[in-house]
């Protein structure tokens, strides 16, 4: 196919949606090419669900235009179902039917697909393909329902913070298999509150914040553009003496300075200069150091910079 | 927009193409009601309340108000002329006492009545009117002591005793016992699994997929049906085997009546669980619903009993028609055509439910 690039999986126009209370959604735009893995970011309580959802077709917007694979929700709904892997934040599939009832039944719902024994295999769950749900654990049922919902063979995967709650080794073999289907070419939208996920497994990323996008591009360019490259992290200083924290930002190379619980961050573009002429400043003042990190700028570290808060604060 | 599927995009993908298995057993009805049995079957509480729970009920209730020979009843006489006149009554057990014991025994019900001299050579009966065994002390006592002193019957009577089978306790009871336990086993296993299925976003998950949303609900009802084919067996047959319990309608006006009553149930409790977000709320919803109907649409005894004004009301009851009509073909073998009045109450609720239900009905 020549015009792979210019193909869109799902445009999304000045979309909104409110609650009694709260906008979820306020005006938003946003476009996922076919092919791209998408990732939504954002705190809880941003608006990434609802958006995923109404993209889904679970929930009605009040207002805005949405098409999903070149379709419309109003005019083409049970076409677009055939054609969307879908996985739900927490949904809890029946306890008592075994891993290949399980899969078997949202196989039948879909006119092509794979046989639910090599869905089941895709996902590595072959040798629980006889126990109940109620047997596995929470990394192998969000690898069942990343199962049902691959089983129809979909051009479109929703994954709605696939995984939340499982532990480090579990995450890590549930992003392998992500990796895999979107080596398969195929369209994913994720939305996570892990940046790392973020960052290994999305093309591109929205930064979502009260229902708005306010960041978008790839991680690097995010982390380009908002941040600079490296940060350094340190606290310093005890009652008798206190730091002079404006005298840091005349340092030559630190971007910005900000103070969180009583440790410092700059944000700086050349370590190798910077962290020399920080411990000279630190000796001036006469402060002793007591604990010196530097990292990499993260996306994290973007929303921090966007916001003023953190991801997972909320 | 342009048709042009986006499927191009991808890598060669040989499982692409896979349609979806023709067998009758990949047929989403055929999926969806699978499930509700395998649910049904892995539920052992289940299969006790819907299985075992009416026959043990059926059988300690007919065990229990078994039909015994009248049984003789025990009076206490303080003048030996009338215990010899009393003795000649052979349903009378006549205890000569003093006066005190003799009060005593009537109080502490060891006796039914006491007979005693007035004055004048009259009988005073003591006997407490609301106690049945006391009002038929006093008929048999009186007509033994009349007799004794030469009444004469102007008309002869004679008894026949009927205690065939039809009109026994437990004749009455088994279709009592058919028509609760089709309503609980219809409103609990829908609205459970509904509610459950919704809480866990279960229910969610499902429309979210292509799933026919018609298919679920039919699931359902299509393994009620099912199961209720053995629901049925199970408590008519044991009635039949252990307590001879008639069954003269015919079994095609029986099993008529079966579905019909459980889906109007079914209707029912979908109309219950169609918002319902919480087990708890749901089950509180259905014991306010049922429990009226156990006491009031003639399980155990006969909702004539209750006063005249509230007949229209109870006969209105879903649970009380299937009841009546159970009984009307299994007690009585009336046809479906002597029926109809109940068999329209059943219709009426079931199209009321199911279109209030679905009109109701959150998937979320």
């Amino acid at each position: 196919m020549p015009e792979v690039a210019s193909q869109s999986a799902l445009r999304i126009h000045r979309l909104r949606k409110a609650y009694k209370d709260v906008v979820a959604v306020d005006g938003l735009e946003l476009e996922v090419h076919a092919g791209e893995c998408f990732g939504l970011l954002g705190p809880n309580g941003a608006g990434k669900t609802t958006t995923v959802e109404i993209c889904e077709g679970l929930t009605e917007p009040d207002s805005g235009e949405i098409e999903v694979l070149g379709r419309t929700w109003t005019s083409n709904a049970s076409e677009l179902r055939q054609r969307l892997g879908i996985q739900l934040q927490d949904t809890q599939l029946s306890e008592k039917l075994t891993v290949l009832e399980t899969v078997r039944l949202f196989r039948s719902f879909f006119r092509q697909g794979e046989p639910a024994a090599q869905a089941i295999a895709r996902v590595q769950l072959e040798e629980k393909q006889n126990s109940r749900v109620g047997e596995l654990s929470g990394g192998q049922k969000q690898r069942l329902a990343l199962a049902c919902a691959l089983v129809g063979d979909p051009d479109f995967l929703f994954l709605d913070e696939p995984t939340t709650g499982l532990d480090p080794q579990a995450r890590h073999q549930l992003w392998e298999l992500i990796e895999e289907f979107k080596r398969s070419g195929r369209t994913i939208l994720l939305t996570t509150h892990y940046m790392d996920e973020a960052e290994r497994l999305c093309d591109r990323v929205a930064i979502m914040d009260h229902g708005k996008v306010i960041a978008l591009g790839t991680p690097r360019e995010l982390i380009a553009t908002h941040c600079t490259e490296q940060l350094v992290e340190f606290t310093a200083g005890n009652a008798a003496k206190s730091l002079d924290v404006p005298a840091l930002r005349r340092i030559s190379g630190v971007r910005d300075v900000r103070t969180e619980n009583g440790a410092v961050l700059m944000q700086v573009s050349e370590l190798h200069t910077a962290v020399p002429a920080l411990l000279a400043e630190l000796a001036r003042q006469n402060v002793p150091l007591t604990e010196l990190r530097t990292h990499s700028a993260t996306l994290e570290d973007v929303f921090v910079t966007l916001t003023g808060r953190h991801l997972r604060d909320e | 927009m342009s048709d042009v599927p986006i499927s191009g995009v991808r890598a060669a993908d040989g499982s692409r193409n896979t349609p979806r298995g023709n067998s009758f057993a990949d047929h989403p009805l055929v999926q969806l009601t699978l499930v509700r049995f395998r649910e049904f079957v892995r539920e052992p509480e289940a299969l006790f309340w819907v299985f075992v729970f009416p026959i043990l009920l059926a059988a300690g209730l007919g065990i229990a108000f078994r039909n015994r020979p009248a049984e003789v009843l025990n009076i206490a006489v303080v003048s030996p002329e009338l215990a010899e006149s009393l003795r000649q009554e052979k349903l009378l057990e006549v205890h000569p006492l003093e006066l005190q014991a003799a009060e005593e025994s009537l109080r502490t019900g060891k006796v039914a009545l006491l007979a005693g001299p007035g004055a004048n050579g009259a009988v005073v009966f003591h006997y407490d009117d609301t106690n049945p065994e006391g009002r038929a002390a006093r008929l048999l006592a009186d007509r033994a002591i009349q007799r004794a002193a030469g009444r004469a019957d102007p008309v002869s009577t004679s008894d026949q005793l009927v205690r065939e089978p039809g009109s026994r306790y437990i004749d009455f009871l088994i279709p009592g016992l058919l028509g609760m336990n089709l309503m609980g086993s219809a409103m609990w296993s829908i609205g459970f699994a509904i509610v459950d299925a919704r809480r866990k976003k279960l229910l969610k998950r499902l429309v979210a997929s292509p799933m026919p949303r018609q298919y679920y609900l039919l699931s359902f009802l299509l393994s009620r049906i099912l199961l209720l084919v053995v629901e049925v067996a199970a408590l008519v047959g044991f009635g039949a085997l252990l307590f001879h319990v008639p069954v003269r309608g015919s079994l095609l006006d029986l099993a008529v009546l079966c579905v019909l009553g459980s889906l109007s149930f079914c209707a029912l409790g979908l109309l219950l669980a169609s918002r319902a977000k919480t087990i708890e709320a749901a089950s509180g919803l259905m014991n306010v619903v049922m429990m009226p109907m156990w006491i009031a649409s003639g399980v155990f005894f006969s909702s004539q009993r209750f006063p005249d004004v509230m007949q229209p009301f109870l006969k209105a009851l879903p649970l009380t028609a299937l009841i009546d009509a159970l009984r009307a073909s299994m007690l009585q073998g009336a046809h479906m055509a002597q029926m109809l009045p109940q068999v329209g109450i059943m219709i009426f609720w079931m199209v009321l439910c199911f279109g209030l239900a679905l009109r109701l009905f959150r998937w979320r």
